[in-house]
């Protein structure tokens, strides 16, 4: 019963902070490419005070609302030829996965509620001396469960190109699963070389492994350990989530919106949504495997341990927080770097996307690999 | 059959080993590009203004080219009555057909007995092309670097009468000297002073 309303709460908190994430992730993007390129952004809806003339628009926050209710309300349109069960399927396929992808995600350390409900006795002596790590699904293979719905959302792309009954849908289609077969191997490489040094897929355990220090001074994060895997794997992630500047399955100037061109309405909408909470997960990604997870620099599930020896006790409660606070920057951080990628870069031409991925980073990644078994097995020695 | 090779052009570019490398000038690309947001941003948190777009409608730029033609004027006579004589030259060569002129008598005056008691410019058709000026024979109607106030959500008050058109700033008019005072009552004030 404990074990039920602590995953219920960490259920309700992963899907709300997905959710806000997704929609305030497209006013950042709006907002971040103005800024970027010396303009205002989006800043014209607003919502009024019912009975007054009050109008409140908030640096434009509400184009996401209103972009949700267009959405909503647009017809849902849909071609005459087209394979009716497949095209209903298509979005969800590429939705769901990417929601499920967050389960084995810890977003913060060992949570006691016992200690944390310390003042109210009765709570605290109804969950015992029972702790649980922020995570949903506590599962050893949690590398290796990311990966697995990574290589769903590629079905739901290909199912949404075919079933459309339209030649730029299947040309998106075709692009989009040879990219994404290409840079997927290319992750799982990158990953390899952490996997390799912490000898463990399970992404709990690669976060606290985060928390020590390196050399003496720095932080054992997963950038300076492999700073090489950190940048494939960015790149790598970014090209996963067809972001310019690998948009090529839905090329505007190209293919009119590529594999999801025939689709209108939430349908179009859940797609779109599924970019932008790939984002976020992204971000969560490369928080938890390079970017030491929820912990601050010198910081574990006790207090700070400083590289002089020091060390300070924290409350738990005082941690707890913390750890999902820096947990939800570090991600915020990942996510609007990638906003910036997105706006910087040109986009690629199809051949030097795939020369790019297979004769460029997929050596590299080799070679990191490499390198970093020969550098694990020598110190092991 | 040979293997396509792409044409080689006389101005292609080369690129040092440094571009080609590829990073490096991605590194450098975000650097600029963060930088500007960096400095923006900066702008923004400190309560200033860190883009070079205006809010157009509440805002409108101080900075017009001064061969900026954005906004029709009529010029007037020293007694403040409108320089034009309702020949409807302006009307006529208009190509968007924007312009409506109602001439009327006016025997106090015998100069120039014909004058518009209506002259009126549809703004939400006006090309802004300016062969209205052109044609004017009395240098009575002018362009000016402002904006009128446009949008509007309603179509029939994008048009702009005669005594909004009479008053604009003469301060503005360097060649003529400006009248003692309008005598006609302006509706509402066109655009920035």
């Amino acid at each position: 019963m404990q074990d039920l309303v602590v995953t219920a709460v960490f259920v309700g908190y992963a899907v709300a902070v997905l959710l806000v994430f997704g929609t305030v992730l497209t006013w950042v993007e709006r907002k971040q490419a103005a800024i970027m390129s010396d303009r205002i952004g989006a800043n014209r809806a607003y919502v009024r005070i019912p009975f007054t003339q009050v109008k409140l628009i908030w640096l434009g926050l509400f184009h996401g609302l209103a972009d949700g209710i267009k959405m909503m309300l647009k017809e849902d349109f849909r071609p005459n030829s087209y394979d009716r069960f497949a095209y209903a399927l298509a979005p969800w396929v590429v939705f769901t996965p990417v929601l499920l992808v967050f389960a084995v995600i810890p977003f913060g350390g060992m949570l006691v509620p016992s200690t944390l409900f310390a003042s109210i006795p009765s709570v605290a002596a109804w969950f015992g001396d029972r702790m649980y790590p922020m995570q949903i699904a506590r599962v050893d293979a949690g590398l290796l469960v990311v990966f697995a719905f990574g290589g769903l959302t590629i079905i739901g792309t290909m199912l949404a190109g075919w079933s459309s009954a339209n030649k730029f849908s299947l040309l998106g289609a075709l692009r989009a699963g040879s990219q994404m077969i290409s840079y997927e191997l290319i992750m799982g490489l990158t990953v390899l070389g952490l996997i390799v040094i912490y000898g463990t897929v399970d992404l709990n355990a690669i976060a606290r492994a985060q928390s020590g220090v390196l050399l003496g001074f720095l932080p054992a994060w997963g950038v300076f350990v492999q700073p090489f895997a950190a940048i494939l794997f960015l790149t790598a992630a970014i090209a996963e989530n067809k972001r310019i500047p690998f948009d090529l399955p839905e090329a505007e100037s190209e293919l009119i919106a590529g594999y999801y061109t025939e689709y209108s309405a939430m349908k179009m909408g859940l797609f779109m949504f599924a970019e932008f909470i790939e984002i976020a997960i992204i971000g969560a990604l490369f928080a938890t495997l390079f970017l030491g997870g929820y912990n601050l620099p010198f910081m574990t599930d006790a207090g700070f341990v400083l590289p002089g020896g020091r060390e300070f006790a924290v409350p738990h409660g005082a941690i707890v927080v913390t750890q999902l606070a820096v947990f939800l920057a570090k991600v915020m951080l990942v996510s609007s770097f990638q906003i910036l990628v997105r706006w910087s870069l040109p986009r690629f031409r199809w051949d030097q996307l795939l020369r790019f991925a297979w004769k460029f980073m997929f050596p590299l990644a080799l070679a990191n690999l490499l390198v970093t078994a020969v550098v694990v097995w020598t110190l092991q020695r | 059959m040979k293997p396509y090779a792409r044409k080689q052009y006389w101005n292609e570019p080369t690129m040092s080993w440094w571009e080609r490398a590829y990073l490096f000038e991605i590194v450098r690309g975000l650097a600029i590009t963060g930088g500007v947001f960096m400095r923006n941003m900066g702008r923004w948190i400190t309560f200033r203004k860190g883009a070079l777009t205006t809010y157009y409608p509440e805002e409108t730029r101080a900075d017009y080219a001064r061969h900026n033609r954005g906004k029709h004027i009529l010029t007037q006579r020293p007694d403040g009555r409108p320089q034009c004589i309702a020949c409807n030259l302006c009307a006529t060569v208009c190509p968007a057909r924007v312009i409506e002129i109602e001439a009327a008598f006016d025997p106090d005056d015998a100069l120039h007995p014909k004058y518009p008691v209506r002259f009126e410019i549809d703004y939400s058709r006006c090309i802004f092309c300016g062969l209205c000026v052109e044609a004017c024979p009395e240098d009575a109607i002018r362009m000016v670097p402002d904006a009128p106030g446009l949008p509007d959500a309603e179509r029939d008050h994008m048009w702009w009468s005669r005594d909004e058109l009479l008053h604009w700033n003469p301060q503005r008019d360097a060649a003529k000297h400006s009248p003692s005072a309008p005598t006609v009552a302006a509706a509402r004030s066109p655009g920035a002073p």
